[in-house]
Formats: structure tokens, sequence, C-alpha cells
């Protein structure tokens, strides 16, 4: 039994290995300038991690194989073994492994911690670029709407007392008295220009929501009552997906939306016929 | 210490009426016994919610033969709704988390063997005790009466993110009623731990035997000693919060719910308070809450793997250590659920850190639980078998949360399947191990009489590998980035993910099918099994020196006086290769820790 255990945790463990090594599910390939940090960071985890849990499991495994009894004798109940054997310790005993577990692990969280530090630092401890093109997006039960600043650069002040589903007011602009909102364009899919850096303002009108895009390596919640920032610059032109990873509600699964890069000069032209459309 | 017979004894006597010897039974073994039962109930709810969660996730719009009458809203037709599926998922964890691992490794095993372990008669209040398992059973109905109610129970996550908890029925089906039902249930649970806290710790502290000095506390209850600590302080942050939100929905308070939300068109009428402060406070708890599930299964694991190694542990006191550290840094972690909640990104590297320490006693536990086994001579039982599987899982759970313990890896994985999987092979799957292990081990104690062994292995073996053909694929979701709690697949880069659902669907039925193997040893075994002698294990702690099941005062009025480190294996006494904590032979080799 002992050897069956032993074996079971291996072919386990190799089985669950294979998909990792031939990469069958993985994250969507990065389109973001910031996102190679987070996938080397990524897979310099899973070596460590993965060579980590490979070997203590085969170590357990063995030591169950080597060192197990036959069943016989724990069958017998109420008879103590007669046979008793002073136990052999492991090498170096409780003091080496706390030693190596300090200086082993210690040294991988260092690593980790180091390293995790500085993409990190890129994307959250760095302000935008003052030519970063804004865009506001709005989180509510179960959509996005996306806001962008129109030809006078400004975003017009929000009314959340106007916020209309029905009148498709989204954000509750009042063009008739906010000059800034006359030529504000809101959209329901977010596009922006390759290779430019983005500053995107989040607000959620209801209650938490979470913009996560995994091609863009973004993921922040929205956080109701608070206004956040972020900064990100795509640099692969394609249609990729915004979806809500903080439950919201019924819809919470369905509540997506896509983000269109693509060429400076297409953007300008989805920007007129987005505003020809309003 | 105190003289421990005369003390407990005065607190009561053995009881004679049939309601207070079974229903409302002052005696610590029939809460425990109680305990567990309600364990038992809950974690058959949360298993068939799981099953329920499973099939529509696997095949979206599945017939589920006769859940219209659960719900006739909620599945018209037997197809679950979207809202349905949420409110089931909520509901799975809730009992889960709170009625079986918060209850059956702590508040059940601990109840029964606590006291036995210091050698005291009973816990030192009885009445608090009574009322504790009470409180708790309480609170069970209370959750289980939201199914009934109004629109049915909430669908907020067993985390219950403001403002989708705080702003009523208007954010969803079972947020109004739902969600007040779930926090009064919760805020009364936690009142149940504390009470039971309450007694757990000044029986350490005041009422261990002659002899009993804390190093020669078995590892368990040393692990149900850290952990209510662990629960005084968590469930005291929780209840509070519970009642807040209770007021957010009652009281007119606007505690998490900030001003200018709009909800359907409609502007709630809040104003002034945090979002983010709801996700601290139960963070606070829900962290500690993970090691509340973990640490009574570490200790119950060490319990049953030291006796059948036939030898100690390389050290029992870095494992208390190390179970020690692991509370105290909970505490400090706790923002790794919020990397991304939108709270400020420097804290993110300041929580970053301690999570990422937190690895170092993890890592000294299991390379103590495996280094023993070197030169060991371990019998493979069901029991043995469930705690070897408990370092297994826990390897394993562990090694994730390298992954997630780091902000910039979490921009990929949170809230993702992948954080599924770790917290579920950690606190959900280890600590059923060792539950199932416990049970296997303390069966005859508990009820006199002993486990079938050939059942109690095909339930082992069927559900190691089951339990990993689950959770394991979760990882691979995680990492495709799918996320969590959709009750259907929708996204275009998520649909070619159905594959593995259906899979792990079919795993968790099968899986689920297996535990009535289990169910069904317990029950025959309870009433057919054989008789159990008093140490069919030969080990060495207190409740192996008294009859099984134990006499209403533990020991038959004997007062107990403790010799030994609670475990002498591998030597050479008149009893065998170990001796019991209570006998006062001198016995060789003696492995006494300085």
């Amino acid at each position: 039994m002992a050897k069956f255990f032993a074996t079971t945790i291996v072919v386990i463990m190799v089985l669950s290995a294979i998909p990792i090594i031939r990469n069958t599910w993985h994250p969507l390939p990065n389109i973001s300038a910031h996102g190679q940090a987070i996938d080397d960071e990524m897979w310099g985890t899973m070596i460590e991690a993965g060579i980590s849990l490979l070997a203590s499991q085969f170590i357990l495994a063995w030591f169950i194989w080597k060192f197990s009894v036959p069943p016989a004798s724990s069958a017998k109940l109420d008879k103590a073994p007669t046979l008793v054997i002073e136990a052999k310790s492991f090498p170096g005993g409780a003091t080496g492994l706390v030693i190596a577990a300090i200086i082993l692990v210690g040294m991988e969280v260092l690593a980790l911690g180091i390293f995790g530090i500085k993409s990190w630092a890129s994307m959250y401890f760095t302000q935008p670029g003052a030519d970063a093109l804004p865009v506001q997006v709005q989180a509510g039960q179960f959509a996005f709407y996306f806001r962008y600043a129109g030809p006078d650069g400004k975003f017009g002040p929000l009314h959340p007392d106007l916020i209309s589903e029905s009148n498709q007011n989204f954000f509750g602009l009042d063009p008739t008295h906010d000059q800034d909102a006359k030529d504000d364009l809101v959209t329901a899919s977010m596009a922006i220009p390759v290779n430019r850096e983005i500053r995107l303002l989040m607000h959620s009108k209801d209650v938490s929501h979470s913009f996560y895009v995994p091609a863009l390596r973004i993921h922040q919640d929205f956080v109701p009552g608070l206004d956040l920032q972020l900064h990100f610059t795509a640099t692969k032109i394609g249609k990729y997906e915004i979806v809500c990873s903080q439950l919201c509600g019924l819809g919470h699964y369905n509540m997506k939306a896509y983000l269109d890069v693509m060429s400076a000069d297409d953007f300008d032209k989805w920007l007129k016929q987005q505003a020809a459309l309003q | 210490m105190h003289d421990v017979s005369a003390h407990a004894a005065a607190h009561h006597g053995p009881p004679t009426s049939l309601i207070r010897r079974h229903i409302f039974s002052l005696d610590h073994k029939v809460i425990g016994k109680q305990y567990y039962g309600l364990a038992l109930v809950a974690v058959l709810i949360g298993m068939v919610l799981s099953w329920l969660m499973r099939i529509h996730l696997g095949w979206t719009n599945a017939h589920i033969p006769g859940l219209h009458l659960l719900s006739p809203n909620g599945a018209p037709g037997d197809v679950m709704t979207p809202e349905y599926y949420l409110q089931l998922m909520t509901m799975h964890a809730t009992f889960m988390v709170f009625f079986v691992l918060t209850t059956a490794p702590f508040a059940a095993f601990g109840n029964f063997f606590l006291p036995i372990h210091t050698g005291a008669e009973d816990m030192p209040f009885p009445h608090f005790n009574m009322m504790s398992f009470w409180t708790t059973f309480v609170a069970f109905c209370v959750m289980i009466s939201s199914f009934f109610v109004g629109d049915g129970p909430t669908l907020g996550g067993w985390t219950q993110y403001a403002p989708l908890s705080a702003v009523g029925s208007v954010s969803g089906p079972g947020q109004g009623t739902g969600v007040i039902l779930w926090a009064l249930s919760i805020a009364i649970f936690c009142v149940g731990q504390l009470l039971g806290a309450l007694n757990f710790i000044p029986n350490v502290l005041d009422l261990r035997c002659r002899g009993m000095s804390f190093w020669r506390l078995p590892m368990p209850t040393w692990a149900w000693f850290i952990t209510s600590c662990m629960g005084l302080t968590a469930f005291s942050v929780l209840m509070p919060a519970c009642i807040m939100l209770i007021l957010d929905h009652v009281g007119g308070t606007s505690f998490f719910v900030p001003s200018n939300l709009v909800i359907n068109d409609q502007m709630q009428p809040h104003s002034g308070g945090s979002t983010l402060l709801w996700q601290h406070l139960f963070w606070f708890f829900g962290h500690p809450e993970v090691y509340i599930a973990i640490v009574p299964g570490m200790g119950i694991v060490t319990h049953v793997l030291i006796t059948n190694m036939r030898k100690p542990m390389l050290s029992h006191r870095v494992l208390v250590y190390c179970m020690a550290a692991l509370a105290i840094l909970s505490y400090m972690v706790y923002g790794h659920h919020m990397f991304v909640s939108g709270m400020n990104p420097v804290s993110a590297l300041g929580f970053s850190f301690p999570t990422l320490l937190i690895t170092i006693p993890s890592t000294i536990i299991v390379l103590i639980w495996i280094g023993s086994l070197y030169g060991a001579r371990i019998r493979l039982n069901s029991a043995s078998l469930f705690a070897l599987g408990f370092v297994s899982l826990f390897i394993t759970g562990g090694v994730s949360g390298f992954f997630l313990a780091q902000p910039s890896i979490q921009i990929l994985l949170h809230a993702t399947y992948f954080v599924v999987a770790h917290f579920h092979f950690t606190m959900a799957i280890a600590a059923i191990f060792g539950i199932f292990s416990g049970t296997y081990f303390w069966f005859p104690k508990m009820w006199g009489r002993m486990m079938n062994e050939t059942l109690g292995k095909i339930h082992f073996w069927l559900t190691f590998v089951g339990v990993y053909s689950i959770f394991m694929p979760f990882h691979y979701l995680g990492l495709a980035g799918n996320v969590r709690r959709y009750q259907a697949f929708v996204v275009d880069y998520m649909q070619p993910l159905i594959g593995v659902h259906r899979f792990v669907t079919i795993a968790a039925l099968l899986t689920g099918a297996v535990q009535f193997i289990f169910l069904f040893n317990l029950v025959y075994s309870r009433f057919r099994g054989p008789l159990a002698p008093d140490n069919p294990w030969q080990a060495t702690s207190l409740e192996w020196s008294t009859s099984s099941p134990p006499p209403f005062d533990n020991f038959g009025g004997r007062q107990m006086v403790v010799y030994h480190d609670p475990y002498q294996y591998g030597i050479q006494s008149s009893m065998g290769d170990y001796v019991l904590q209570d006998s006062p032979e001198q016995v060789k080799s003696a492995h006494d820790e300085p």
C-alpha cells in the first residue's frame, strides 16, 4: 500500500506538471508595455514554485515508500508491537531543517519580493506623461461605459442625479448647461491608439466592479465613492476583452466590453464616427 | 495549575434527565459530538450545493430534476437562473467556511479532547460551553431560513462586499432580507465562537492537571489553544462589522455606502460611508479565519502522524512556535486579499512582505513533518493515510501562495480560479482531510466502537485522487484568466475552457458520491462496529488512558498526574514501544525535549 501511495503522489504530480510544461493553458499574450515585467515575475515564480512543489512531493512519496511497515502489525488491535527499534533521525534534525528553510525560503522570499516591487512600482508609482490620452470608464450593473473628452480636451462635470439608462444618459451629463460636456463622447466599447499612453479615469456609479483586461495586464477594482487612475500603453493592434472580476450582482458574468487597439489614424476616424453618432 | 478534579467537579454533577444528557448537556464531550453532528449536516448541504453549482457550470441550461422544489423562482423549469447560481454559491461557501471548517476541527474535536488532553474533568465554564453550541445552532437555523424567506439567500458571496451587500434589494435578489439574515446569522455565530474560545483558553491556562506543563500538552491542544486566541480577536471584529452591515439596512446608517450611488436610475439614500472599510474589517477577520480552519488540522495531523510513525516529530516546540507565528502573521497579511481593491498601492507592498514571510513557518512545519518520516515505521491506516494526504494537499496549496503573495502577479490571477484552487487546497480540502484523519483516529474514543478500515481506505484512495482531479485543473483555468463567480462563460476567451469545467464537474460529482462511503461507515460503525479497546492505536496522550468512550468525568474519578512528554514512542517500556503520559514508569531513552 505504501508503494501504491507513493506512486499515486508521483503520478498526480507528473500529470499536473505536464500542462504547465507544455503551456497548454496560459495567460493571454501580453499587449502592454509594462506587462513583460509581470510575465517575467510570473514565470520566475512558476519555476521556483514548481521545483519546490515537485521536490517536496517526491521526497514525501519516497519517505512513505521507504519507511512504511506492512499493515499486518497495525491491524492487531490492542497488542503492543514486540519489536522496538531505535528510530533513526533525519540528518541534521530540526535545527538543520529550520536553518535550511529560513535560508532557502528566505532567499526566495527576498528575491520574489524585490522582483515584485519593481514591476508593481513601474505601474503604480509613476505618473502618466503630460500627453497621455485621458479616457474615463464608468462601471455600473452590468455594463462599462467610456467617455472621451472631445476636441476641447475637457470632461464635463458629472451629475449623478441625471443618470438615466432609459434616456441613455449613462454618465449623468448636462450638455445644455455645461460647456465642457457638449463635445464629450460616450461609448459602450473602448478604443485606444496603439503605442500611446492612456490615462484611465475610473469610477463606479453603483457597486464595486473590476476592470480586468488580462491581455493588457491590467486589473483594478472600481471603488464606489472613489475616483481611481491608472495609466498604460498598449503595444499591439487588435480586439481584446474587458471583463468584470468583482462580484456585482446577477449579471456579473455578462459584464464585459471590447477594447479596440488601433493605429493612430484609425483611432481618429473612430472618434469622428462616434461624434457623428451622438 | 490547579487541582482539577475538585475544581471542575464543583461546576456540575452527572446529569440525570434525558434532555440534560443529550440536548442541553453541559458535558464537553456531548457538546463536541453535537458540533460534529452540526458540521456533518452543514457539509452535506455544502456538498450538495457544490454539486448543483458544478452541474450548472458544466452545462448551463441543464435540467436538474426537482430543483424547482427548492426554489420555484430560482429554478423555473428546473433550470438554474444566474442569480440562483450566485445564491447557492454564497451559501456553499458560508456553510463550508463557518459551519464546517470552523466547527468540525476546532469546536467539535476541540471540545471533546481539549479538556481530556489537559487532564481536566470539563471546561471551566460548562454553561457558556453549552451556550456556545446552541448559539451556533441558532446561527445555522437563521442561515437556513434565508432559503425560504423573501427572494432567497444573498447572492453577494461569502465576502459580502459592500455596497452590493449594504444597499438592499435594489442591488439584486436576496440582497435585502437575504443579507440581513446572513449578517444576523454570522453575528450570532461569532458569539458562539467567542464563548467557545473563552472556555478553551482558560482550560489550557488554568485546568491542566499535575505534571502537565505547557510543553507536555499534545499538539492538537496547542493548535486549539492558538486557534482560540485567533478566534477571540478575529470574531470580535467580524461581529461588529456584521452589526454595522445590518444597521446600514435597517437603521438608516451608511457605514459602508458612500454618497451619490445610482442603482436602477435611483439615487441611493446614503452618504458618507466607506466601501473599503468593510473589506478591511472583513479580511482582518477573514485571513485569520483561514488559519482558524487549518491550524487545528495541523495539530490533529501531527498527533495522528506521530502515533502512526511510532516516533516523535523532530521537534514539537518548533511546530508550536511556527503555528503561533502563522497566527500572529495572519493579522499582518490580510491586505493581500485587497491588492487591486483600490487601497493605496504602497500598502500592497506592506502586505506582500509578511505574506511572503509567512511561507517560512509554513515551510518549516512541512519540512518537520516530512523530515520526521525519515527512519519512521509508518503504519498506514485510514487515519494516517488522510494525515499524509493532508501533508500532500497542504504543500500543493501552499506553493500556489507564492504566486498570490505578489501584487504584480495578482494582476493576472486575482479573482480567478487560481485563487479558488489555492484556498480550496489549503483551508478547505486539507482541513477536511484533517477532519477525516481525526475522525478515523478518534472515532473509537468518541463512540466506543471501531470504524471499518477497508471502507476507510477505499474512501481515502478515491477521495485523494478525486480532490486532485477537481482542484488541480482550477490552477490552469486561473492561468488562462477564467474569472471566478461566473455562472456561465460568455466571454470569448473563456469559452474554450468549458471542457475543463466539465471534467471538473464529473470529478466533483464522483468524489462527492464517494463521501457516502464515509457516511455509511460512520453510521454503521456507530451502531455495529466492533467494540473499541481503550487504546487501539497504542498511543500516549491522556485520552487513551481512559475508557472508550470516556466516563462523564473523563477519568472515572482519578486525579490525573502526568509524568512524560506527550509523545514517548520508539522507546522500551512494559507497554511496548511507547509509554502513556500518566504512567509513572521510568523509561529508557525518553525523548523529552530539553
